[in-house]
């Protein structure tokens, strides 16, 4: 591309950078509606509008990718990258980029030659691609803190608690997806190994169902803590449950289930070898 | 060929696997180790693998075989320290080591034994 296209431009904003830069922020700052505040939109704009125009004095083209902008899409980035943070939506991202041009467009309306116009569509061009780096920006960003949510999700759904000397328990709240039985099960077994525990409650109370998959999982974690030399305890299965567990055909073999985590607990105390209260074993449903 | 050490305590015998075994390790351990357990009369056997944490399909049916080969010989194999990737591993391959005792490691392993499954 032809080299020093935008340094006229450049030196026709410089000349008007402050009148420019207050109707641009009058044009965001009305698209933002107060959600951020005035002086931090002004700072990040004169920023912007400053390193812009330097590069564009510095004779830059229209390949937004070249190196001197490198310091401008820096900035864009941070900009949209922090909006899609704070949940602004890639429009109002991508308006604070955008307005730029109605701004200069307002300033140059008085004095505006042909050629000032023609160099203004192509400055506009350049507009629109500082704008949809903003935009890529927003998007990249966007799912990054949807992972990273995803990650924190699968992280607080699943605590390993130890419930007295030896054993563990495992409140399991919510949808067992494969991922997020994975991550129970390798949680679960390298407590045991950590605690030296040798029994685990997995309560099921909070799981809304039980389907030929989860109940694969429950099977694969109880037989893998079982190789460890741990023992595992299925509590919690409400009737439904049960009934769906029975008309699947699911077998649970030899795996010890209680009704509630109470009876669960008190199995798993008293194999320990620690007699539990008469008043405990006997305590009802 | 370096082979498996397996140490007499009490009338235990401690095979404590350090390393990734070879075929022909697995085949010699087997070998020396039925030769132990009867010239030592041994009534256990522990099978220490917290180092191993990698397995095969070979190395898990290693284990049910020495497993029962002590067990036709008399004698209890108790598997001690497996690691939880080692456990997800032989699960999701379908071994599930029947009629092999496991514990959490080694001091569990010899009360499983000594007190012939008063603590299990």
């Amino acid at each position: 591309m032809e080299a020093g296209i935008f340094t006229r431009i450049a030196q026709l904003c410089r000349a008007r950078e402050e009148r420019l830069s207050e109707r641009w922020r009058a044009l965001v700052s009305a698209s933002l509606g107060g959600r951020v505040p005035e002086t931090q939109v002004d700072k990040e704009q004169r920023e912007i509008l400053d390193v812009l125009l330097t590069a564009l004095a510095l004779g830059a083209g229209r390949d937004i990718e070249a190196e001197p902008y490198a310091e401008l899409r820096a900035l864009l980035m941070e900009l949209s990258r922090s909006r899609a943070q704070q949940g602004f939506s890639p429009r109002e991202t991508a308006i604070s980029v955008f307005a730029l041009k109605g701004a200069v467009l307002d300033v140059f309306d008085q004095d505006g030659d042909a050629e000032a116009f023609r160099e203004f569509v192509a400055f506009s061009q350049l507009i629109d691609e500082l704008a949809l780096l903003t935009f890529e920006t927003y998007a990249r960003a966007r799912e990054e803190v949807i992972s990273s949510q995803a990650e924190q999700l699968l992280e607080l759904a699943t605590p390993v608690v130890k419930v007295w000397d030896g054993v563990l328990a495992l409140p399991l709240v919510g949808t067992l997806g494969s991922a997020r039985a994975q991550v129970v099960m390798e949680k679960l077994l390298q407590t045991l190994v950590d605690t030296g525990s040798e029994h685990a409650i997995i309560d099921i109370t909070g799981v809304p169902a039980v389907d030929t998959q989860v109940a694969q999982h429950l099977l694969k974690t109880v037989m893998a803590a079982r190789l460890m030399g741990a023992e595992c305890i299925i509590s919690g299965i409400r009737p439904q449950i049960a009934q769906t567990i029975v008309a699947l055909g699911i077998e649970f073999g030899d795996i010890a289930t209680k009704g509630t985590l109470a009876d669960a607990l008190v199995l798993a105390i008293s194999r320990t070898g620690v007699s539990v209260g008469g008043d405990l074993t006997k305590r009802g449903r | 060929m370096d082979s498996v050490p397996i140490l007499k305590i009490g009338d235990v015998l401690l095979v404590s696997i350090q390393t990734d075994l070879q075929d022909e390790a697995v085949m010699a351990l087997q070998e020396s180790l039925a030769e132990r357990i009867s010239s030592t009369g041994a009534s256990g056997v522990i099978i220490d693998i917290s180092v191993l944490d990698v397995v095969d399909s070979f190395a898990g049916r290693m284990l049910a075989t020495v497993a029962a080969i002590s067990r036709v010989l008399d004698a209890e194999t108790v598997v001690v320290g497996m690691r939880p990737a080692v456990a997800i591993t032989l699960v999701e391959m379908g071994l599930s080591l029947d009629g092999i005792k496991t514990a959490l490691d080694l001091e569990r392993g010899m009360r499983l034994l000594s007190g012939d499954g008063a603590l299990a």
